[in-house]
């Protein structure tokens, strides 16, 4: 959003699927079909999870195998609190906040004493510990999970009705997108990745590479968390499923699928994820088996992803595209 | 808690620590000399156990199941390493990771859409059917017989790599894997072999554990996870490391399922202890990891860098 | 704003190995001093070591009266003590200006900014603009770093440094792989900001050297044999030695 060029693809795409979001509650209350508040609000709540991620693997380069752990634990700051009868949704808010904040802490911490192939290994062993943690909670359902009965209210607003849960994820989702362009080239975001790219350097330059990476990993749980805590008020239902890896895999899918490191690569990513998802599970049961090699394909193919393309769009070749950066994956040689 | 009771899950553990290794051996390996992440190393195994199975249920011999699931795990690995693990190489983790977490979708709903969701019951093979008389108590044979067949391969790679032609080159290129490629060795077809060579025991360890695990879709997960833990813990790159981490994994988490609720239970009240017991032990391995990362990042057993 | 910087038999071992061997330097404030030395004398693990990248295995660093032996390399640089790379170590996917503006920012400020644009912070664009106009970057202020030419980059890693209107400046090769044009470019340079701090530098262009230094230590297999002018320097016996069919002084 450097250019103040608003007709360009790259952004036009984006800003008109977030007009159709909007309209989306109109839509479905005119044609009926509350399907689409469901539907559509999923997406809007992994574009938050995505958005999340997208701090820190996008701008920090931090591949974390494990962000389903935040999902989950936004989910159960729910989930526990509906139990115990308490629908109070500044306190489902603040234990979301916390519980996030302080298991990112540390995990954080631990894990960012590694990087390349140990630092995925251990987000994915830290999420996999929630998930057993969780499973073991015979008394919060284990396994099978728990509905929530006492959805978040704050005050008038009940999070609990779809239309209501809905509108308040869209507006999240568009802040976040806002505040995330704005960080990307704030002190912060610039730091952040120029430690993506050369960590040596912005030590060198006297600020610590580590300490920001740490924050970021911080707030990308916290914001993950959000979503979480979103997501469990529109199913009305928490599971140990979400903290499962592959959802760890799917966000970190729809953010390359996007275009890793852009801003607007959450939500396009999570829009044709999911989409792609519905229409091949009309036409298959078994749509995994189609699914799974499109992936590998899109591996295959290269990182630039969908607002890459639209950068393509922008400008006619050779100019070069920028916006969308080579990743440099932490502790690897770019 | 009786002495019986520890040495026969002793023995569990180590018989558990064996799988890993065969699990560990291939993927480290990879892991470390071609620095590619294979997540779908689970999927392997899965298709060994697959493989084996129904070999077994058309011919009645479970040697021949074993040999089948060998000779298919070899086979796909080194299709899978040829059509899209070799164009990775050059690229960085995240690449690797998204690709083969499409093959594990692929395979995983493969099985399901030929064999269906549900368990592929697998007998154990009537001649090791039995116990053996150990130390004054009995002991099923054919864990036992796994864990000798598991040493057996981790002797039979220790040969392999400190007394051949082939291990040397494997060991050159897990210390500098660009100076071996440069010193003229057919690196492509050394990463195949390589590949499909640690295809081949994950294949193996599915056909073995089949009769004990249950063989489903999705089985290779869990598995590999916990593998995955055991290659950081050992070092990555270092088959020996794997070897010792695999073991400490194995009798680590197989005690710790069956002595840390009873313990708990001694030192905290009942329902708590019913709740974290079952819940510390699943995580016991993964605090080893952490605590390993946390004093020794390049684990306990690394290979020096050349 | 320059300052002294002293070590103390600094020894820095790679197993049997002794790169750094009792290195004892008393570095002027306001100095131009050149650390000159046959190719694997130490001298990049030196700067490494006075930079905070690697610890000496023993020995004092002292930056400004204050022993910064423990302190890390990130707080040294905040501190004034700021370095260049021998091999360009720049942020490739950043311009020009973005690269000078955060050098301009971290060696000053913290970066805890969520929300205003970093090229708001007016103090740190000045600086960097400062600094790219010295360097002669100015017109190549808004091209991503990975699409300079080698002769630009250098001079890009090198505006970084004055950039972050550091107290002193490590500058290791800052002429490698330059044209004599190039070269003479750089040296104007340095001449510039010769008396604004003090400057370590490494470097094997001889003319570069005795262009600017004020003194010149000699490094051989990690031990400083002799610290003088380049006068004396010219005339030293051991020195002439070590550098007979190398250079011509």
């Amino acid at each position: 959003m450097k250019n103040a060029n608003a007709l360009r693809p790259s952004t036009l795409v984006p800003l008109l699927v977030f007009a159709g979001l909007a309209a989306v509650p109109l839509v479905a209350t005119a044609m009926d079909q509350p399907f689409y508040i469901a539907f559509f609000g999923r997406i809007v709540i992994y574009a938050i999870a995505a958005s999340a991620l997208n701090l820190a693997l996008g701008y920090g380069g931090l591949v974390s195998f494990g962000h389903a752990l935040f999902l989950g634990l936004g989910g159960y700051a729910v989930a526990m609190p509906s139990f115990m009868n308490i629908g109070d949704g500044w306190i489902h808010l603040v234990l979301c906040l916390v519980a996030s904040g302080v298991t990112a802490l540390i995990t954080g911490l631990i894990s960012l004493r590694t990087s390349g192939i140990a630092f995925i290994m251990i987000t994915l062993a830290f999420a996999q510990m929630g998930y057993f943690l969780f499973v073991s909670l015979k008394n919060f359902g284990g396994d099978d999970g728990i509905p929530v009965t006492f959805t978040s209210r704050f005050g008038p607003v009940d999070l609990g009705s779809p239309m209501t849960v809905y509108v308040v994820s869209l507006v999240v989702l568009m802040l976040t997108t806002w505040w995330l362009a704005r960080l990307r080239v704030s002190p912060f975001g610039m730091t952040l990745r120029g430690a993506q790219q050369n960590a040596r350097r912005i030590n060198a330059i006297g600020l610590n590479a580590l300490r920001y990476q740490l924050a970021a990993y911080v707030l990308s749980g916290m914001l993950c968390a959000v979503a979480g805590m979103l997501l469990a008020n529109l199913n009305a239902y928490v599971s140990p499923s979400t903290l499962s890896w592959t959802v760890s895999g799917e966000l970190i899918v729809m953010v390359v699928l996007g275009g890793i490191g852009s801003v607007f690569a959450p939500l396009l990513g999570a829009l044709v994820f999911l989409g792609l998802e519905e229409l091949l599970k009309a036409f298959t049961e078994h749509w995994m088996a189609i699914f799974g090699p499109l992936i590998v394909l899109m591996a295959l193919a290269g990182k630039r992803g969908i607002v890459g393309l639209l950068q393509r769009l922008d400008q006619p070749p050779p100019a070069a595209a920028r916006g969308v950066e080579s990743v440099h994956v932490k502790g690897e040689a770019g | 808690m009786s002495g019986t009771l520890l040495l026969a899950q002793t023995l569990n553990g180590l018989q558990y620590g064996v799988l890993l290794f065969l699990l560990a051996a291939g993927l480290t390996l990879v892991f470390g000399i071609m620095s590619f992440v294979n997540l779908a190393h689970g999927s392997l195994y899965m298709m060994g156990a697959y493989s084996a199975a129904v070999a077994r249920e058309a011919t009645g011999s479970f040697a021949i199941a074993v040999l089948a699931a060998a000779g298919v795990a070899l086979v796909l690995g080194m299709v899978l390493e040829l059509a899209v693990v070799s164009r990775l190489y050059r690229r960085d983790h995240l690449d690797h990771v998204l690709a083969t977490f499409g093959l594990v979708l692929f395979f995983n709903e493969l099985v399901r859409m030929v064999w269906g969701p549900q368990p592929y019951f697998v007998q154990v093979p009537e001649l090791l059917s039995g116990t053996v008389d150990l130390f004054g108590f009995t002991y099923p044979s054919y864990r036992f017989a796994i864990i000798a067949a598991g040493l057996l391969v981790a002797g039979g790679s220790y040969l392999l790599i400190h007394k051949t032609r082939v291990g040397m080159l494997i060991r050159a290129g897990a210390q500098n894997p660009q100076m071996v490629g440069a010193l003229g060795v057919n690196i492509r077809l050394l990463n195949a072999l390589l590949f499909g060579l640690g295809a081949m025991l994950a294949g193996l360890a599915g056909a073995v554990a089949g009769p004990i695990l249950s063989v489903q879709s999705g089985m290779g997960e869990p598995v590999l996870i916990t593998t995955l833990v055991v290659i950081v813990i050992g070092g990555i790159g270092s088959v020996s490391g794997a070897f010792y981490a695999a073991l400490i994994v194995g009798l680590v988490d197989t005690l710790g399922r069956a002595f840390l609720p009873m313990m708990l239970r001694q030192v905290a009240e009942r329902p708590i202890a019913d709740a974290a017991g079952p819940a510390l032990a699943s995580m016991s391995v993964y605090f080893l990891m952490a605590i390993v990362l946390a004093f020794r990042p390049q684990g306990l057993f690394p290979i020096k860098q050349g | 704003m320059s300052v002294a910087l002293q070590t103390e038999s600094l020894v820095k071992r790679y197993g049997a190995l002794l790169v750094t061997d009792k290195v004892s330097l008393d570095i002027h404030p306001g100095e131009l001093h050149a650390v000159i030395g046959p190719n694997g004398a130490g001298k990049t693990t030196l700067i490494n070591q006075l930079s905070g990248e690697l610890a000496p295995d023993q020995g004092i660093i002292r930056f400004d009266g204050e022993d910064v032996t423990a302190v890390p390399i990130h707080q040294r640089a905040s501190r004034g003590l700021l370095r260049s790379y021998q091999i360009t170590s720049v942020f490739e996917d950043f311009t020009v200006q973005e690269n000078a503006t955060l050098a301009a920012l971290g060696a000053r400020e913290s970066a805890t900014s969520l929300w205003k644009p970093m090229l708001n912070n007016r103090r740190a664009c000045k600086a960097a603009e400062e600094a790219l106009a010295v360097t002669g970057m100015v017109q190549r202020a808004a091209v991503p770093a990975g699409e300079l030419g080698y002769g630009e980059r250098r001079q890009l890693e090198l505006a970084m440094a004055p950039a972050a209107q550091p107290m002193f400046l490590l500058l290791n090769e800052p002429m490698a792989g330059m044209s004599t044009q190039e070269s003479a470019g750089v040296i104007e340079l340095l001449k510039g900001l010769k008396r604004r701090y003090t400057i370590l530098l490494v470097e094997h262009d001889m003319d570069a050297v005795f262009a600017l230094a004020d003194r010149i230590s000699v490094l051989v297999y990690g031990r400083v044999i002799f610290t003088g002018t380049p006068a004396e320097i010219r005339d030293h016996p051991e020195v002439r030695a070590v550098y007979l069919g190398e250079e011509s002084l």
